[in-house]
């Protein structure tokens, strides 16, 4: 059995671990570094805890069976899931902390004394505040996730669901959560502790129900940094230092991410929490603009313009995670590099359905990541550029976020692909994006629509190429 | 006077979210989501909690309601360390430079 003092250094160095887990991630050259870092202070707060229990009996090896068990399946699928899925997985996992903090909280409001917390019904004021926050987050978090691992799943529809009074609803619920922990520490009552309990859990769901399918980037990236201020509050009650850093660390990161996808959509964090968008618009705009003149073209088409090119920037978005085309596309790629063709990637910060979603599944399918650039870096290349390939993506393109202020999407950051000298665009339909408007780049005179699933189509170009 | 030991852990809490401020920053936009994922995986070590919660049994009764919830929550925070850092590895794995052979 180790002294807590002791504990308590090897907790702040995992915390400094984790942190520097985190630094490696500034380059892909020292991100597996930084991972190994991650692995290693974990390593250690396990150790350490068990150390300092200084039990090792029969519940030891429960511990042990419980944490293989978990740690198999946690392994089992990190081996199998596909990286389209990725989004899913990660809304799944964070569905898994906030119920991890949930349980602990539930556990120490049980039995404090293993805590040092108290004694059952007379629990030390600051540990039950914290405790209580630590486990209303963990519960918003849990029923969140689900809700937004469904609808990236699948299972329930993108689509937003709202009701009348939704607002208000939320709002009562919100202000009922803090009354709730505002009695719970003024009686000490476990009834109160379960209500509270089951009220975050309904109002996570509340909260995530009514955003649709392509704020996804800002609702799991919000619940990352949910997750991670629930493990600061368990944290606090544990007098854990690992954990309160950690969870800073999360919450901040979450906090961070959030802020870029929103800025990436030119939309406030409140805009996309209050929910419901693109549902009011669909109705506008399908009726007026309809019927202008596009040119189609065929994979013929596409190599013969592709192969007369010089340089080729590819645009890939959400559609071609979902047509699974970004091995397809590669081998077109690697075709056209044979042909002393230059061609590097566009990303804008919301294609996909999470931050970096489309990095990674270039990476997945070899696309080197030095070939892979930012709107930023690569937004003032598109006007020197012979072809831009457009491929899945849709609202991230339109001009009319430029030209346009009545545009519900005006404002907001697009790649500036007309500017190229021609534009492919792969699609299935004419129908519009997510956002529920028109594309103005379809009408454009150097615009060639290629009406076709995205890995079909880069299947074709490549064997005419 | 003395000062409260929570104030110290508060003042940790506040200077980690500066420095994870600042680190996240620097995080390249191409590891988002390692990112996400090896945040998750961090999160977990939540699992010092459930340990604690899970070895709080006595020999007599080592499944008693509290250590019950512990054992959950450890099996849970174990798979999201496990598949975490894994998923994680094995994404930055694929993130490869340009051969420079091939030209």
């Amino acid at each position: 059995m180790i002294s807590g003092n002791l504990s308590a250094i090897f907790y702040l160095v995992s915390g400094v671990l984790f942190i520097l887990a985190l630094r490696g991630l500034s380059s892909p050259e020292t991100s597996r570094q930084g991972n190994l870092f991650g692995i290693v202070g974990m390593v250690i707060a396990i150790t350490v805890t068990f150390l300092s229990t200084g039990n090792f009996s029969t519940g030891f090896f429960i511990v042990l069976i419980f944490i293989l068990v978990g740690g198999s399946i946690g392994a089992f699928i990190a081996y199998r899931i596909p990286m389209t899925a990725m989004p899913e997985l990660v809304a799944g996992f964070h569905s898994l902390v906030g119920l991890a903090a949930v349980f602990v909280a539930i556990s120490a409001f049980l039995n404090p004394e293993a805590f040092n917390l108290g004694s059952l019904g007379n629990i030390k004021l600051g540990s039950l505040i914290e405790m209580s926050i630590g486990a209303a987050v963990g519960a918003i978090t849990f029923s969140g996730s689900i809700i937004a691992f469904l609808k990236l799943q699948g299972i329930m529809s993108g689509s937003p669901i709202t009701f009348k009074g939704q607002h208000p609803l939320n709002a009562i619920i919100l202000i009922s959560i803090i009354v709730l922990i505002y009695l719970l520490c003024s009686t000490q009552s476990s009834n109160l502790f379960w209500i509270l309990l089951a009220v975050s859990f309904l109002i996570g769901f509340l909260l995530i129900i009514p955003i649709g399918g392509a704020d996804m980037p800002v609702v799991i990236s919000m619940l990352n940094s949910y997750s991670g201020w629930a493990a600061a509050g368990i944290g606090f009650t544990l007098e854990n230092t690992a954990l309160i850093i950690t969870g800073a660390l999360v919450g901040s990161s979450g906090a961070i991410l959030s802020y870029i996808m929103c800025k990436g959509m030119n939309r406030s964090f409140f805009n996309v929490i209050l929910g419901g968008f693109g549902a009011t618009e669909d109705v506008k705009s399908s009726s007026s603009k309809e019927r202008r003149p596009v040119k189609s073209g065929n994979a013929d088409d596409a190599a013969f313009l592709m192969k007369n090119a010089s340089s080729v920037i590819i645009v890939p978005g959400y559609g071609m995670a979902v047509a699974q085309a970004q091995h397809a596309l590669r081998e077109m790629v690697d075709t056209l590099k044979k042909n002393d063709i230059k061609v590097s990637y566009a990303i804008h910060p919301v294609a996909g359905r999470m931050p970096g979603h489309m990095n990674v599944l270039l990476a997945e399918a070899n696309v080197p990541y030095d070939e892979v650039f930012e709107l930023e870096e690569i937004n003032n290349d598109f006007a020197n550029a012979d072809v831009a390939f457009v491929i899945g993506a849709n609202d991230v393109t339109n001009p009319v976020a430029k030209t346009d202020p009545q545009s519900p999407i005006y404002g907001m950051p697009v790649l500036d692909v007309e500017k190229c000298k021609s534009v492919l665009f792969v699609k299935r339909s004419l129908s519009p994006g997510y956002a529920g408007i028109d594309n103005d780049l379809f009408y454009k005179e150097n615009t060639l629509m290629l009406f076709a699933d995205a890995k079909k189509m880069t299947e074709d170009i490549t064997k005419n190429l | 006077m003395e000062i409260d030991p929570l104030i110290f852990r508060l003042s940790i809490f506040i200077l980690s979210i500066f420095v994870g401020y600042y680190v996240v920053w620097s995080v390249t936009p191409s590891l988002h989501t390692p990112l996400m994922s090896v945040t998750n995986a961090i999160s977990s070590v939540i699992i010092v909690g459930a340990i604690i919660a899970g070895l709080s049994g006595d020999l007599d009764n080592i499944f008693n309601t509290s250590s019950v919830f512990g054992f959950l929550a450890i099996a849970l925070a174990a798979i999201n360390i496990f598949g975490g850092f894994l998923v994680t590895q094995r994404m930055l794995a694929m993130y490869k430079k340009k051969k420079k052979d091939k030209k």
